[in-house]
Formats: structure tokens, sequence, C-alpha cells
């Protein structure tokens, strides 16, 4: 039983009979009018949070239509996903030096979907009317490049610093891109799925044992006994 | 490799030569001055490259990663249950309330929903780290300006509020108490009547730094006016909290954020102050620690029946899917925004601190400032650096 009278109270089951989330399919609406063919898509859960995924190219467009147009005065931060299935999997935690290579998986995306491995994350928040929302640009290839949102929003600098040094994505105009964590030689990307987890090569990781099955329990693979229920 | 075409070597030398430009400005007029890593200011080890002239800030550079963790790259690797170790270990002064956005995150993608007591318990120990954290703000602030008192009273009454925590967690520091479902464990016997006896030295304690630090005529002179950050820019910088409020933008998570904690069901104010200087931010602080005893008190006195925790499987595997929950925490906006692939590890977890976003206007705040202020509006943004770097 979903009242009607206030959206806030949705539950979060949004795959049946959502409820209209004003404020928030207009921000979509206003989005796509402003951008165009540049939205390439959206969701909206309503009475929790909406997405949007634009075009790379119009990247700091959205930015300012963002900011211009719909009131999201205020950066939340930037970041990026990359889509790359782990070539080490769950091996990361394996206590041996060089894990057998697994087969490619395919690449899965998440909500409003993806086309590319790297894809770009950012959040703005609309502090009058508390309604933030979700962006995401899909990035092309090896070395992944788009505009700095930094004329829009101050505050992306060191984000965008962060996703350079993370993820290896180049941002075009950002005054300063140098290392914001890691030491000015490193090399490397290592938040891309691809770089292995260096740590438990050199100690191997004792908490495995969590997901062992508790003594009392039938033998069997530990990781695949999942879902049965405490009872 | 070619090393003019290749953009990482490029970027590599574009490091080298920003290394390099301070080296430069030594030797022409002007100074440079190194404050940190080490320094009482900071909660940690946070580095700042000042160029100065005269006495006057030409630019600051904040130097990060003294203390970069990997967070990040380490939850992709740790089950639900064991990602709550980890970001503990993020804003160590308020461990407590750095679990929860993630465990309701991690809720809400499996539809999971903690029992009434355990939210309002979660809600208690929530504002409980608060006040553990913000207290010792409210001293420290004082030793920046040369004020020792202070920072003694805060350490004394602080450890009674710690007392609490640990009587119901067993961790001073690092609770890890909080459970996808609910929680560890129910509150122990007698323990609201011992809280409510420490929220009255904590309210003693707000009153204690009103007379000797609020209306101090030193710290007033060297606080009113000082860093100011106007609203706009604040928001582009993705301020949060007390640091936000303090530039009169009326924006509180706990109660305009949308879910999880139980604060929309108590009475309480959120503070603001037009002022947007270190002053104000002191003060809204103050206001805060306030309220957070009022909240709490209402939270013991209106403290459901039941179960702590719901019905979740004892394997947690998380369905497949995206959210980003964002709570008010005591450094300011905390939020994680979580990619499960519906495994046991999740796939991404992006962790948005209070820390960074504040910090991140320093360059911009401390040009044209004085050195002796310098350390003044840090102390005043106050971040920690576990929270900067994660």
């Amino acid at each position: 039983m979903i009242p009607l009278s206030s959206t806030e109270d949705t539950v979060e089951t949004e795959v049946q009979a959502p409820v209209a989330d004003e404020a928030r399919d207009t921000l979509v609406a206003s989005l796509a009018d402003a951008l165009g063919d540049a939205l390439v898509g959206s969701e909206v859960r309503s009475g929790v949070d909406v997405w949007a995924r634009v075009d790379a190219a119009a990247w700091l467009e959205t930015a300012r239509v963002l900011k211009s147009r719909c009131g999201m005065s205020y950066f939340n931060f930037l970041s990026a996903i990359d889509w790359l299935p782990s070539p080490y999997g769950r091996d990361m935690d394996a206590q041996v030096d060089q894990p057998e290579p697994r087969e490619a998986e395919d690449m899965t995306w998440g909500v409003t979907g993806g086309s590319s491995r790297f894809q770009l994350l950012a959040r703005v928040h609309d502090p009058v009317g508390h309604v933030g929302i979700t962006v995401k640009a899909d990035l092309d290839g090896d070395a992944p490049e788009v505009d700095s949102w930094i004329p829009v929003y101050g505050g992306a600098d060191w984000h965008e610093r962060e996703a350079w040094e993370m993820f290896g994505i180049t941002f075009r105009g950002h005054p300063n891109l140098i290392h914001i964590y890691l030491p000015s030689g490193f090399e490397g990307t290592p938040l891309r799925k691809d770089y292995p987890l260096l740590a438990r090569r050199v100690k191997p990781w004792p908490g495995i044992v969590d997901v062992e099955l508790l003594p009392g329990d039938e033998a069997g693979e530990g990781d695949e006994a999942g879902d049965e229920d405490a009872s | 490799m070619t090393a003019v075409h290749d953009p990482k070597q490029l970027a590599y030398i574009a490091g080298q030569a920003a290394d390099a430009r301070v080296n430069l400005e030594i030797e022409t007029e002007g100074m440079t001055l190194n404050i940190g890593p080490q320094h009482p200011a900071t909660h940690g080890t946070l580095r700042i490259i000042v160029r100065l002239d005269g006495e006057q800030v030409v630019s600051a550079e904040p130097v990060m990663g003294y203390m970069h963790r990997g967070y990040e790259k380490l939850a992709e690797v740790r089950t639900y249950p064991q990602v709550t170790t980890l970001v503990n270990r993020i804003d160590w002064l308020g461990s407590f309330a750095n679990e929860v956005p993630f465990i309701l995150a991690a809720e809400q993608l499996m539809e999971v929903e903690a029992p009434p007591r355990a939210t309002w318990i979660r809600t208690i120990l929530f504002e409980l780290s608060r006040i553990a954290n913000v207290v010792l703000f409210l001293g420290d602030m004082g030793v920046q300006l040369g004020a020792v008192t202070p920072v003694f009273f805060a350490f004394r009454d602080r450890e009674f509020v710690l007392n609490q925590i640990e009587a119901v967690t067993g961790g001073r520091f690092h609770p890890n108490f909080d459970r996808i479902g609910g929680l560890k464990d129910d509150l122990p016997k007698g323990w609201s009547d011992e809280t409510r006896g420490v929220l009255g030295r904590i309210r003693t304690f707000c009153d204690e730094m009103e007379d000797l630090v609020v209306g101090n005529e030193i710290f007033q002179s060297r606080t009113r006016g000082i860093g100011v950050i106007p609203p706009d820019v604040g928001l582009s910088y993705g301020l949060s909290g007390a640091n936000i409020r303090a530039s009169g933008v009326d924006w509180d998570l706990r109660r305009d954020g949308g879910i999880g904690l139980a604060h929309g069901e108590l009475d309480w104010k959120v503070w603001t102050h037009p002022d947007g200087d270190s002053f104000a931010r002191y003060w809204v602080r103050l206001q805060e620690v306030r309220e957070a005893c009022t909240m709490i008190e209402q939270l013991l006195d209106g403290l459901p029946s039941g179960p702590v925790m719901a019905k979740v499987p004892r394997i947690i595997k998380v369905p497949a899917g995206e959210t980003y929950v964002e709570t008010e925490n005591p450094l300011g906006v905390m939020g994680y925004y979580v990619v499960s692939k519906g495994d046991l590890v999740p796939y991404r977890v992006k962790i948005r601190s209070a820390s960074f976003n504040n910090v991140s206007i320093t360059p911009w705040l401390l040009e044209g400032t004085y050195v002796p202020d310098v350390v003044s509006i840090l102390a005043s943004l106050y971040f920690i650096l576990g929270d900067i770097d994660r």
C-alpha cells in the first residue's frame, strides 16, 4: 500500500507501480530540454534518487545546465567507475603469487547502462529543493579524456586530480593535473580493475576465513554456500 | 617510450615542474613556508606549502596523501560486513557515524529495513559520535589560538562520552557495531541513566566554552571577519556540515535528507550563522553539540522496544544495483556510492568524505590572508586527515 499523498514516504520497491516524483521528473525533463540528444539515458527512483547519463562531449555543458537552470549549486563529488570485470576476481584474496588469469567476462553496466569501460560519475545537489542527481558519462578507450568541470564548480579541482590519478582520466582545461595522494613519480592507475592489489601479494589477508562455513555446517564450497538463511 | 607524446610522461613532467616551481620561488623574492606535515592544527599529517609576500599569503597549496590507505580499492576485496572495519578509520573521532551511511546503502540495495529500536539506537550512537568529535574541536580551537585550557576541558569531558560508547559497543574509537539489518547488540542495562548524566556534563562543558572561548575578547578579535566563506563559493566547493551552515546556508541532511535515521521524529533546530567567518563556524558547532544533547535525551525517552536485528541471511550477498546514501556526519556530509554486482564484495565503493571537500577550499580561502590567521582558519574548518586521505 503506497500512500499517494506523500511521495517522500515511498518504500524502495521501484519496480511496481511507480509513484510520480515531480521534482525529479521535472529535473530530468529540463535536462532533456537543454541537452537534447546529449542526454543518453535517465532513471528516476521515485522518492529516492535520480540518475542521468550524458554524452561525454556535453559533459561541461551538463554542469552549466545543472547549475544555472536546475539550481544544483552544490558540488558533491566526482569520480569514475571501471566496468571492466577484474581479471583477478576474487583471486585478489588468493594466497598465491600469480593468480591464474580468468576468462574475459562480458562487461555489464549498472543504472542507466553504459557503452564503454570507463564511466565518469559526478553528483550535484540542490540545497534548497533538497534533490541530488548523479550524472554519468561514458569515456572511450585506454586514455579517456573529458572537459574539466572547474569553470562551473570550483570544487571539482581535487576530485578531478583524484580521478586522473586513480583511473587515468585526463581532464581538459584542468590547470594543475598532478598527483594528489600518491608520490609525484608514481606510475599506474590503482583504482582500475586490472591493477592488482599489491598488498595481498606481499602479505596474504587472513580475513578470508570469515566467509568460510561455520563449525557444524555441512561441508561444501565455502564461498558458494551463500544464500542460506540463518535459522 | 616516446617521451613527448606519451600523456603519462607529459603528466609526470608537469608534476615534476610543479614540484620544481616551489624551489624556484625560494630563490626569488618572497618566501615559501612549509606548514606541516606535523602540526597540531591538522589532526594528522597535512602539509601546506604557503608562498608569502611579507606576512601575506600569496598562494597556498595543500599536499595530501601522507595517510592515504586506499580504502576504495580495499573495499573491493572485502565482504560487505568487513567494510565497516575499514570505514571506521576514516573519521576516527566519530567512528560510528562513518559506518551508518555504508550500512544504510547496503540495506537499501538489499531492501532490508532495520527494526525501529535499532534505528533509534543508531541515531543515539550517531549523535554521541558527533559529541565526541566536536567537543574536541571546541577545545582544540583554543589551542590553535594560544589558549591551552579549553583542550584539557575537552579531553576530560570527551572521555565520559567515549565511556558510554565503549559500554555499548566495546570500542572507544572503532566501535564496528553497525550491522546490515540492525545492530550487534542492545543497550546495556542502566546505560540510559548514565548517559543522561554525561549529557549534563557536556552541557556544562558547552557553557564553559561559551564563557572561556566565545566570550573571550582575544578569541573574538582573532576569528571575527577572518576566513570568510561566501555561501555560493562554499557550495561550489562542496563544503558541508557546520562549515556551510556558518555561511548561512540552512541545509542539514538530518532534517532534509532522505532515509535511515530517527532525526525526523525529534524536536530540534538547525543552527546557522550569517557571517561565514571562523567565529561563526565555532559558534555553530557549539550550538550543534547542545542540540545533539537534546536529541539524545529525546531518543532515550522515546526509545521503542523490540528486536535490534532484522532477519538477514548469515552470508550477505547484495543484489546488483547502485545507490548513493549520505548522512550528516560530525564533519559534514559523508556518503557512499555503492555499486554491487550481486556478489559477496562490493564492485565499487566511492567514499565521499566531508573533509576532502571542506579542505579543497583552502587554496581559495587562504589567498590574501596573513600568516597568523592561517592556522586559525584551518582549525576552524575542522578536518581530520583520515577523512581527507581515506
